[in-house]
């Protein structure tokens, strides 16, 4: 791989662009694709091209056969986020285990008693109201994002941004009956109820957690299962 | 499929900047149980330092090998692992799977 190719690619990963790189496993020549731009020195037939698409669109990496041999196409698809609402103490360990798991961690809380460099060191904290928060974060299907403030004026104006984006996984802290509580004030602000049953709510696992850490690894266990549930079936079947 | 990747392709980045030979190991292709899904990345540098995985621990030996070798003559190389392979009792998949590695140089 050339070296540029390598930076092109990371570059992307970080500032949320997909792209792709095709590879001819024969003779190793490449070509490095995204949005218009196109480099390298592989040539792309229209079937090629449209593979291509394929696999960006599906977030998989694939092999295709071409007159020339058989080309690898590799995705760079942006980096998964976790969006962490409330900076209690489930937070800690949630936030370094998302980070841990691959995720760019943002926690966000508007009470800086909670949201602080010392509680959260090597973080990114939001210290402005959830909703504001969100909206300038832009959840979106690479996105994850989790309540915890278990406060209704935190996390409901959290929830109604995430409701009304892609994010592949929502999750609201809280029992059955704050559950339940919570959804009914979301209908009030217009939400059906197909769109609430996007919430996991009671969030994470049931693995009997109770320690902060442990109700972490039950969240990080769910949002893992929603976000390969599917395509790991199919690689199994493969 | 990014995420776990970017670690891998940044140290390369980084050995390629202190001026160190470095070659790259991707899993192109799988078949049956593989431990490590299409995509995933191994680096290496000239001493044979390295970072990621391929499979499980099994055959990193003889990809980092490889690895060494292009890094020497700049050639790519696509490598088979399985259980029918040759060198089975050598470096054979233990899960009985079969996968497929690209192993190139960063130039």
């Amino acid at each position: 791989m050339k070296l540029g190719f390598l930076q092109k690619a990371l570059a992307a990963s970080r500032e949320g662009r997909p792209a792709v790189l095709a590879t001819n496993l024969t003779n190793g020549l490449q070509t490095f694709i995204e949005a218009t731009e196109t480099a390298g020195d592989l040539t792309l037939d229209a079937a090629a091209l449209q593979a291509i698409r394929k696999a960006v669109t599906e977030d998989r990496n694939a092999t295709i056969e071409t007159a020339d041999g058989p080309v690898f196409i590799e995705v760079f698809n942006p980096r998964l986020r976790c969006v962490i609402v409330g900076a209690v103490h489930i937070a800690q360990p949630l936030a370094r285990m998302a980070a841990l798991t691959g995720y760019l961690v943002t926690v966000v809380d508007p009470r800086t008693a909670f949201a602080s460099d010392a509680r959260f060191p090597d973080v990114v904290l939001s210290t402005d109201w959830p909703d504001e928060a969100m909206e300038k974060l832009k959840p979106n299907r690479r996105t994850a994002v989790v309540t915890l403030t278990h406060d209704p004026k935190l996390d409901d104006p959290a929830l109604s941004v995430a409701l009304r984006s892609d994010a592949f996984y929502i999750g609201a802290l809280g029992s059955k009956k704050t559950h339940a509580a919570r959804c009914k004030r979301l209908q009030a602000l217009g939400f059906n109820e197909e769109e609430l049953a996007r919430i996991h709510g009671p969030v994470g696992l049931d693995i009997g957690a109770i320690s902060p850490a442990e109700i972490a690894i039950a969240i990080m266990a769910q949002i893992t299962q929603v976000l390969r549930a599917e395509p790991q079936s199919d690689r199994e079947a493969a | 499929m990014m995420g776990d990747n970017e670690e891998i392709l940044q140290q390369a980045a980084d050995w390629r900047a202190l001026g160190k030979g470095v070659a790259l190991a991707t899993v192109v292709s799988t078949w049956g149980s593989s431990p490590r899904p299409v995509g995933a990345k191994l680096a290496l540098e000239q001493e044979g330092a390295f970072i990621g995985s391929v499979s499980g621990g099994c055959v990193e030996g003889a990809v980092i090998e490889e690895g060494l070798k292009a890094i020497a003559d700049g050639k790519p190389r696509l490598l088979s692992f399985g259980v029918s392979n040759d060198r089975a009792w050598e470096v054979g998949l233990a899960c009985g799977g079969k996968i497929q590695v690209f192993v190139e140089r960063v130039e």
